[in-house]
């Protein structure tokens, strides 16, 4: 499907969803609330069947904190981009969508670790890098770290 | 849900549990397997990282565009060139650069020699993780002649930091063309002998052939690429399906199996071999002439926005997602890094099976461990 397709079939489900201009990838901004449903829609309608998640990364914007998915489907070879924002940054969560596509657990783990984003439901929410009993989550901009972090 | 997570582990508290690694010549690296145990058959794996964690992404954050590159060879030490390609790649892209033709053709044949040194290191390794020590001398001793092209041209051997966001750090070596010329000649006649040496070995044969299977599906789902997902018949080769450099003007196979066996994996890094020497010859008679880098600023700032990029390390699809607020240092750079996907299927193929088993099947994944870990 081309992406004027695609935005179509993704508003005909969902309605209200923000398209910014990208022009690499069609974006879309989704609500944290409608994540896991249209992930779903996504995974398993036969004509967009995004099968196979390439990234999934944990943005740090300043005020918000976010998580981008970046998804290709295999069999008709089109691509989008998902991206999800919240701006509580002392318990930020999400969805987990490792039901749908299972090398989202461990990257999920990673932006966990790195950025403290909680995934509910997620089978195995521990750090994956870092110690457990590590203080504060270093990819955050306002992370301080005086011995290993030197400020120019 | 409940039929998608039915590789969860549950762990009992009379599992009996031993460690494998850190420090285990097998896992090639600081990589920790959890295994339980029952005699000698793996219950379940869990694979702990972190042991080399150096927050590359965290630097990055500080750093500009051009440092970032001598950031990128430190995961993937065995493709470096292809790293530092996924980050010049990006810059080019997001600048709308126009880079010289030679810069595409020389990137292509760098990518393309280094992918051959690290799927010779990969065979002789993986031979010698099964007990076959020759090997081991076979294949350093033709990997070191593509060494030694690296260091003639780039001073250095393994990373190299050639690539530059618009092109290349100097030209090449007036001996360059004629030395890879000869190298392909050489080991043209030098592949045959690593089949007739490990592939048509009957005990490598049983110890490899049905083991550890992997099927397509699973291939997609947890993201396995590179010669791993392929296979298993997972069309992933970004070379083929969006190509970059002179991809596209050369005439080349994406390497598939459908077996999904540790000896499909096998079998598809040899014949990437041939397919790299086929692109290598292609390209190496016809570099064109010009410069060797675009004009670029000496300082680099992207416009807002982010950015995607593609490529096919020897392991498999390397993404650099790079999100700019406008400054000369990114506000966040993510590497998609192929063995962090690749390493956490081995508690689903893996688990099942004999210790010694499990040896052959980490090494057909071909796991590098700073690349997991970054």
């Amino acid at each position: 499907m081309t992406n004027d397709q695609l935005k179509e079939k993704i508003n005909g489900w969902i309605s209200g969803l923000e398209f910014p201009e990208n022009k690499q990838y069609l974006e879309i901004v989704v609500p944290a609330e409608s994540l896991l449903k249209l992930s779903r829609l996504l995974r398993e309608t036969p004509e967009t069947l995004f099968d196979y998640l390439f990234c999934l990364s944990g943005v740090d914007y300043g005020k918000q904190l976010g998580v981008v998915y970046h998804l290709e489907s295999t069999t008709h070879n089109h691509a989008l981009v998902l991206k999800v924002k919240t701006d509580d940054r002392v318990n930020p969560n999400f969805d987990t969508v490792c039901g749908l596509w299972r090398t989202a657990e461990w990257h999920e783990r990673e932006v966990f670790d790195l950025l403290g984003i909680k995934f509910n439901n997620h089978p195995d929410m521990r750090r994956l890098f870092l110690d457990d009993e590590w203080v504060g989550y270093p990819l955050r901009k306002d992370y301080k770290d005086d011995i290993n972090i030197i400020e120019r | 849900m409940e039929e998608v997570f039915q590789d969860i582990i549950i762990k009992h508290s009379d599992d009996y549990i031993i460690n494998m690694g850190p420090q285990h010549p097998s896992t090639h690296g600081v990589l920790r397997f959890e295994l339980c145990l029952l005699g000698e058959t793996v219950k379940y794996i869990i694979p702990h990282c972190g042991y080399i964690h150096r927050g590359i992404e965290k630097m990055c954050e500080k750093n500009t565009y051009q440092q970032i590159i001598h950031l990128t060879d430190r995961f993937d030490y065995l493709s470096a060139h292809m790293n530092n390609e996924a980050v010049c790649l990006a810059v080019e892209n997001a600048l709308e650069v126009e880079v010289p033709e030679r810069v595409k053709y020389i990137r292509t044949i760098l990518a393309e020699l280094n992918r051959i040194a690290s799927h010779q290191l990969w065979w002789c390794a993986f031979g010698m993780d099964l007990g076959a020590l020759t090997t081991f001398f076979y294949g350093l001793r033709d990997r070191e002649y593509i060494l030694d092209i690296f260091e003639e041209s780039f001073g250095s051997r393994l990373l190299h930091s050639f690539n530059y966001p618009g092109g290349l750090m100097h030209d090449l070596h007036p001996n360059f063309q004629q030395k890879v010329k000869d190298f392909i000649k050489y080991f043209r006649k030098k592949l045959p002998e690593y089949d007739q040496l490990l592939t048509g070995n009957i005990i490598f044969q049983q110890r490899s052939i049905g083991m550890g299977y992997m099927s397509k599906e699973d291939a997609i789902s947890y993201g396995v690429t590179g010669p791993s997902g392929r296979g298993s018949g997972f069309k992933c080769d970004v070379r083929k399906h969006h190509p970059y450099s002179a991809y596209s003007k050369v005439d080349f196979k994406e390497i598939l199996y459908t077996e999904g066996d540790t000896f499909a994996r096998y079998k598809a890094r040899i014949d990437e071999m041939w397919e790299s020497m086929n692109i290598i010859e292609q390209l190496i008679d016809n570099i064109p002439a010009g410069d060797y880098t675009a004009k670029m600023k000496p300082i680099i700032k992207l416009p807002v926005g982010d950015y995607f990029q593609r490529v096919e390390t020897a392991r498999g699809e390397l993404g650099c997602y790079i999100v700019s607020d406008g400054n000369k240092n990114p506000l966040r750079v993510k590497f998609r890094t192929p063995n962090f996907s690749n390493l956490f299927i081995i508690n689903k193929i893996a688990s099942g099976n004999k210790i010694a088993d499990l040896v052959a099947i980490s090494g057909s994944l071909d796991l590098v461990i700073p690349d997991i870990d970054r």
